[in-house]
């Protein structure tokens, strides 16, 4: 088998193979820089909440009209949005931290997603819900997930400083300006969004991965905010095409594939990465002089 | 003299409990204001209620038409996140915000501006250094060139000289003097007495209660600095309403 036939013939022989990639691609637009961003305000597992939290949503979206994605991403956007607000309003007004809060939601959401889906679905349909299936995207699903990414990319752009200065220094954005709070629900639903997105690539237990695990890569490979989203990105892409690649030669599902791939370059990214990877602590080389 | 900040018999609290009780007094336009008293005394509270952080419980701080962005607050433990991946020169860019906001942009005045400030504080060199990298006395100085940058007519520093050494502390020291000769009202809550006598002209003394507020020399005489350490510190939890307003003014 040829270098040829084993990475690029799939993509130009099967159609839904190019879908995937196309969907890969928006979904790492979108979603490695909102990672960068949960890693460094230390949400890493809110994100990972939400996307529990989706899941009742997108199961009525199921009881409602059967396995019809755009009604699931519907569901799971309206459930995403309560939940991210609900969780948000609760933290902000009360003394209870956000992860707290969230951690109630999302395990009520998880049960309760199940549990509708088990009602009226099959196994394979719970399996389909909880991991996805990048392999069936359709063309109104592509469309939502690119338009997720546009407008992630443009909002992101237009929070990304208060974003950045309440991560770094709450108390003096809080002096200078009120953009503080409006900053991070609008963070909380690109959030969302983006989960939802990843939701039918990667099912609810791993739509996160895409967000998280780049994220983790880039803390290794830059010092600075701007490089980290460049390296999530590109490796958020790497994972994803690799996963795709993999998925297609062996008999791993897709979503399961472009994580582990994801979770090698993460690994390896500890062990060699630039910023205070384990070789680099082991062996710093002499120290300078000043 | 105009007033640039008046106090009308604030009470600023945690819930309900009061941590400066019925303040009143007005500091005028360029001013250079100590707050000094006893650990516990309400002096951060106070800033955060001049800041507009905190709402009094009652009575009313008139701030004479500056709104936030004419202040610059450094407070006492900066809540700053020193693994977030940012440079020294985009930390200190942050004080602009009144000039940029969301979408400004830095130009090549604005990085002259950076710039300046940077060497003010004695931080030249360190502009592409990471934040989490610095001492304490560098942020400190980073900190201090932040405020420079917020051209604020009013700053308000808590306990910007802790655990900072007399190098820095003089150098940073020179800086609030400088806005003072630039005509900015500037108010700093402080510990060490010699400091204040030697460089702040007048002081408010604060034990929960305002003990004396006027020129320094008389402000800390030793009388009054035993009275405010006798105040007492704790919250009562079954402390009744405060009915009658004590005898007001201090200053």
């Amino acid at each position: 088998m040829s270098l040829y036939t084993a990475l690029v013939a799939p993509f130009t022989e099967f159609e839904f193979m190019r879908r995937a990639l196309a969907a890969i691609i928006a979904l790492s637009l979108g979603g490695a820089p909102i990672g960068v961003f949960l890693m460094l305000r230390r949400m890493s597992l809110v994100g990972d909440a939400m996307a529990h939290a989706i899941l009742p949503g997108a199961a009525i979206g199921f009881l409602l009209s059967g396995l019809n994605l755009f009604a699931m991403l519907t569901g799971g956007l309206i459930a995403g949005f309560l939940v991210a607000i609900l969780a948000g309003v609760v933290s902000r007004s009360t003394g209870l931290k956000e992860d707290a809060s969230l951690a109630t939601f999302y395990l009520a959401s998880l049960a309760l997603g199940v549990s509708i889906v088990s009602v009226k679905g099959t196994n394979i349909d719970l399996l389909h819900v909880l991991f996805g299936n990048i392999l069936a995207m359709d063309d109104q699903t592509l469309l939502v997930v690119a338009c997720n990414a546009t407008i992630t990319l443009v909002v992101l752009a237009v929070i990304y400083r208060p974003l950045v200065i309440e991560s770094v220094d709450p108390l003096f954005l809080r002096s200078v300006s009120r953009a503080g709070t409006p900053a991070h629900l609008v963070f909380l639903a690109l959030i969302v969004i983006n989960l939802v997105s990843g939701f039918q690539a990667l099912g609810t237990l791993l739509a996160v991965g895409l967000m998280i695990l780049p994220a983790g890569i880039a803390r290794f490979w830059s010092r600075d905010i701007s490089g980290m989203i460049c390296v999530a990105v590109v490796s958020a892409m790497l994972s994803g095409y690799a996963g795709l690649v993999l998925s297609f030669q062996t008999r791993i599902p897709s979503g399961p594939a472009i994580i582990l791939v994801a979770a090698a370059l993460y690994i390896a990214s500890v062990l060699f990465g630039r910023v205070g990877g384990v070789v680099r602590q082991l062996f710093p080389g002499r120290h300078l002089e000043a | 003299m105009s007033v640039q900040i008046e106090f009308s018999d604030v009470t600023l609290g945690y819930d309900r409990h009061p941590a400066v009780h019925h303040l009143s007094g007005e500091v005028a336009p360029g001013a250079l204001l100590a707050v000094v008293g006893p650990n516990g005394a309400g002096k951060s509270t106070l800033f955060r209620g001049l800041v507009g952080i905190l709402k009094p419980l009652s009575g009313s701080i008139s701030l004479g038409g500056l709104d936030a962005r004419d202040i610059a607050y450094l407070p006492q433990t900066a809540d700053i996140d020193r693994s977030f991946p940012i440079t020294v020169f985009d930390f200190v860019g942050t004080g602009l915000w009144r000039t940029t906001g969301f979408f400004g942009g830095i130009g090549k005045p604005q990085c002259e501006r950076i710039d300046k400030a940077l060497a003010a504080v004695g931080l030249t060199g360190f502009e592409n250094r990471v934040i989490g990298t610095l001492s304490g006395g560098q942020l400190q100085r980073l900190l201090f060139a932040r405020v420079m940058l917020q051209d604020a007519r009013l700053i308000v520093l808590d306990e910007p000289f802790n655990a900072i050494d007399e190098r820095t502390s003089g150098d940073l020291l020179a800086l609030v003097k400088d806005w003072h000769a630039e005509g900015r009202t500037v108010a700093a809550a402080l510990h060490d007495m010699d400091l204040v006598r030697a460089h702040f002209p007048e002081t408010l003394l604060l034990a929960r209660e305002p003990v004396a507020w006027g020129a320094t020399a008389q402000v800390l005489s030793a009388e009054n600095l035993l009275n405010a350490r006798r105040m007492c510190e704790a919250f009562d939890d079954s402390a009744a309403a405060c009915v009658v307003d004590p005898p007001l003014r201090a200053a």
